[in-house]
């Protein structure tokens, strides 16, 4: 189909076009949901079944760098939001520099959690032959205090009390939290695949107020890919930290 | 036939969609919804003769009560490898991406799907996706059941489960993107006049079938990601050995092979419902409630899932919930078959080749989906699960169904697709080796599996060997049923004559422009002012002028 202009040649009208657009985009995000909805089903069961291996998992976890993880991607969704108003209004200088700190927040988010994958690493937490819940309560390295691992030992002890098989059930925690995470960070690389696409139409400045529907459906796809940290964040990072 | 009493002839038109531009180029990389379709025309019949090859060798070696062509390995293989093939590569993409991706944007007058190249996309995906299962395939196959049971699959089948499901997974985004497309079209491109319920049943269909797509696929797709990774990475999820519950994959599986099952039949009962009102020359009985009942069948289709979990040992209420449920999907299913029983009375009914597919349909689907209830109920389906009942079953659904409604959809819209018309007497005798095969192939397995013959095993006792061939003498026929027309309809291609726009005359829009259609669908939009089947008030078809006898319309008899 030629295009004439912004309208591809399917289309009568801007207007239908930018409807169509975004009918599509919400009809995705509702494949999305669904798609990760099975995660959170098979999490809901196995919490439900081992609530002790899931707590002790759910302690290993960093809740400095998960929280900090989460105001940066809020502030990702704020800046994402300013682009998506700088091309509705014609600001037209403002959105590449929206488009960069979006990109810039994402990123550091995907930076942060390759450091808490490597820290899963080194103590021994990806499921499989070598997987040990208490590896680094008994392993501790020279920067851990010992009141921590002391507290992280007796909690163990309670847990392995409670749930025997307590190394196993972790494993089907730490398949979720990968799981989960992993996907999460798949979506946000592509997010940043879409931002830099984005980046280069709207410095060759071809957003304006009539014509902005990339950036608003892409924005549409960023803010989903939030929404899924802000459940994936209290239920992996904060479960059992009344403890 | 009302095309041989016309005494004009037709011309192809000069310029149309397939001549438009030439080259591979011009094919491999089209946007045009019209050669898409015809590029899923070409591989979901490559996966169907994939498929077929299998079940010819399943039924073969089901000669003899031990067994005569293959060891019990290679047999799990068989069986599977046709399940998967036939499945997610023929039966879900075949009419909703071959007839639905010609159709839906002629049916409501516009230029083309809202995406066109992610429309070409999803071919792209479903042939990656079709890559690796084939990959599967050739290096060691595949022995898990199409259903991929965990841990079985996850964790024992010592076959190439990991390219398989990454291909089921990958080709899960072609029908995601399918269905997108088609919803979004159907939105926001419909012609001006053309409301909701001036809609072709067909699209009305497609709808519902692109509801299950968008909503269902994704369920699978994450569920087969999961049995993936935890063949690759050792993740647990329904791993009993970790604590994980298999039976959990089953619900995650059937909340979307459940619904899958519509997708195969609702886009058929499509087809229906365009070829009745046609050849029997009279607005369809009951269009709302035919509309209707395809949402119905979708919505219900996604609350009855773990009625093929009877017997893993589910609560006896949830059971009892999923037994209700899924006599539920019998009303809007007998609805659909009433009503084209209703539109067939007092109707001036011709046997066009398409209309013997049509009332095959409802025979078969009837048969089909009234022992679908001895499966929905309870204590009956203790004694015939796993049997080859439930084979028998789902084929009169998806061969039967489907597939009937497959072949006789290309049939009625073949004039349109190609522009030629097929030979008439070779296709009336396709029509009845097909159905004739069908039921001496699958009835049989009805008692098979009544008298308790289980199904997926390699030998069988020998007071069943009757009865198995002639299953297999009845396969024989069926092949027989779908060369023909692969044969006659290729042939066509090049010598049959000239179909004119509107060779039965149809009432839809997309019999409005010529045949083969332009690139553009139409050289103006087209505004609709009549409502749906109505060839009382059409005189542009020409049929009052003598051609054909019209039935008096509902309330007139």
């Amino acid at each position: 189909m030629h295009r004439t202009g912004e309208l591809y040649g399917q289309f009568e009208t801007l207007e239908q076009q930018k409807d169509t657009a975004t009918l599509g985009m919400w009809i995705f995000l509702a494949t999305e949901v669904l798609f990760f909805g099975g995660l959170f089903l098979i999490y809901s069961i196995n919490r439900h079944m081992y609530s002790d291996a899931f707590g002790v998992g759910s302690n290993t976890l960093d809740l400095k760098l998960g929280g900090f993880n989460t105001v940066v991607l809020i502030l990702s969704s704020l800046t994402m939001a300013m682009a998506v108003w700088s091309a509705q209004t014609g600001k037209k200088k403002f959105i590449p520099i929206f488009l960069i700190l979006t990109l810039l927040l994402g990123t550091v988010f995907l930076g942060v959690k390759v450091v808490e994958y490597k820290q899963k690493f080194d103590h021994r937490l990806i499921p499989g032959q070598s997987f040990d819940i208490s590896y680094h309560a008994n392993h501790p390295t020279a920067s851990d205090k010992p009141a921590d691992i002391a507290a992280e030992k007796e909690e163990l002890e309670k847990a392995f009390h409670a749930d025997p098989n307590l190394n196993s059930h972790a494993q089907l925690y730490f398949s979720l939290y990968f799981g989960m995470t992993g996907l999460h960070a798949l979506h946000m690389v592509v997010g940043a695949g879409l931002l830099l696409w984005l980046l280069k139409q709207s410095i060759a400045g071809r957003f304006t107020p009539s014509y902005n529907t990339p950036v608003e459906i892409i924005g549409l796809y960023w803010h989903f890919v939030d929404i899924v940290w802000i459940y994936l964040f209290p239920l992996l990072y904060l479960i059992e930290r009344h403890r | 036939m009302s095309s041989q009493t016309l005494p004009i002839t037709h011309e192809m038109p000069r310029e149309h969609y397939l001549n438009a531009t030439y080259g591979i180029r011009s094919w491999l990389l089209t946007t045009d919804h019209k050669r898409i379709a015809l590029l899923y025309l070409a591989s979901v019949t490559f996966f169907f003769f994939i498929g077929g090859l299998f079940a010819t060798m399943i039924r073969i070696h089901l000669l003899t009560p031990a067994g005569f062509l293959v060891t019990p390995e290679t047999y799990n293989k068989l069986f599977t490898m046709h399940g998967v093939a036939m499945i997610f590569f023929f039966l879900i993409p075949s009419i909703p991406a071959v007839l639905g991706n010609f159709l839906v944007p002629m049916m409501i007058g516009a230029k083309d799907l809202a995406y066109p190249k992610i429309n070409l996309l999803s071919w792209y995906i479903y042939l990656i996706g079709g890559g690796f299962v084939l990959y599967s395939f050739s290096t060691g196959g595949l022995d898990t059941g199409w259903t991929f049971y965990t841990p079985l699959s996850s964790v024992y089948s010592n076959s190439a489960v990991t390219p398989a499901v990454i291909g089921i997974f990958i080709n899960g985004f072609s029908s995601i993107l399918t269905g997108l497309n088609f919803i979004v079209t159907i939105h926001t491109m419909r012609a001006p006049g053309l409301t909701w319920f001036r809609l072709p049943l067909f699209v009305w269909a497609q709808y519902a079938t692109s509801i299950i797509f968008i909503l269902g696929t994704p369920v699978i797709a994450i569920t087969l990601l999961l049995v993936g990774l935890e063949r690759m990475f050792h993740l647990g999820f329904f791993n009993p050995a970790l604590g994980g519950d298999p039976i959990l994959f089953q619900h995650l599986f059937w909340f979307y092979s459940h619904p899958a099952v519509y997708i195969m039949i609702l886009p058929a009962m499509g087809v229906v419902s365009e070829i009745i009102p046609t050849f029997a020359r009279k607005p369809i009985f009951g269009y709302t409630f035919i509309a209707g009942s395809s949402i119905a069948i979708a919505v219900i289709g996604f609350v009855v899932w773990a009625h093929h979990m009877f017997l893993t040992g589910e609560s006896v209420y949830a059971a009892l919930a999923f037994s209700l449920l899924s006599y539920l999907v019998a009303i809007p299913s007998a609805v659909k078959v009433f009503n084209w029983t209703a539109t067939l009375y007092k109707g001036s009914v011709s046997y066009d080749t398409p209309m013997l597919y049509a009332l095959g349909f409802i025979g078969l689907f009837l048969i089909g989906g009234l022992t679908g209830l001895f499966l929905a109920c309870l204590g009956l389906d203790i004694h015939i699960h796993d049997t080859y009942f439930v084979i028998a079953h789902f084929h009169y659904i998806m061969v039967g169904g489907a597939v009937m409604g497959y072949v006789g959809g290309l049939h009625f819209w073949w004039p349109k697709i190609t522009g030629k018309l097929y030979p008439e007497f070779l296709a009336r005798i396709a029509a009845m080796v097909l159905f004739v095969g069908f039921n001496l192939t699958f009835f049989p397995q009805f008692i098979l599996g009544y008298l308790g013959m289980p199904r997926r095993y390699h030998m069988y006792p020998p007071e069943f060997q009757v009865l198995n061939v002639m299953s297999t003498a009845g396969a024989s026929i069926l092949a027989l049923g779908y060369l023909l027309p692969m044969i006659y309809l290729t042939w066509s291609m090049r010598y049959g004559k000239v179909a004119g726009p509107n060779p039965w005359p149809a009432t839809g829009l997309e019999w409005q422009t010529t045949s083969p259609p332009p690139t553009e669908n139409f050289d103006v939009t087209p505004v609709v002012d009549w409502e749906p089947y109505d060839f009382d008030h059409r005189p542009d078809l020409g049929l009052t002028a003598g051609a054909g006898e019209l039935a008096p319309s509902h309330g007139d008899d």
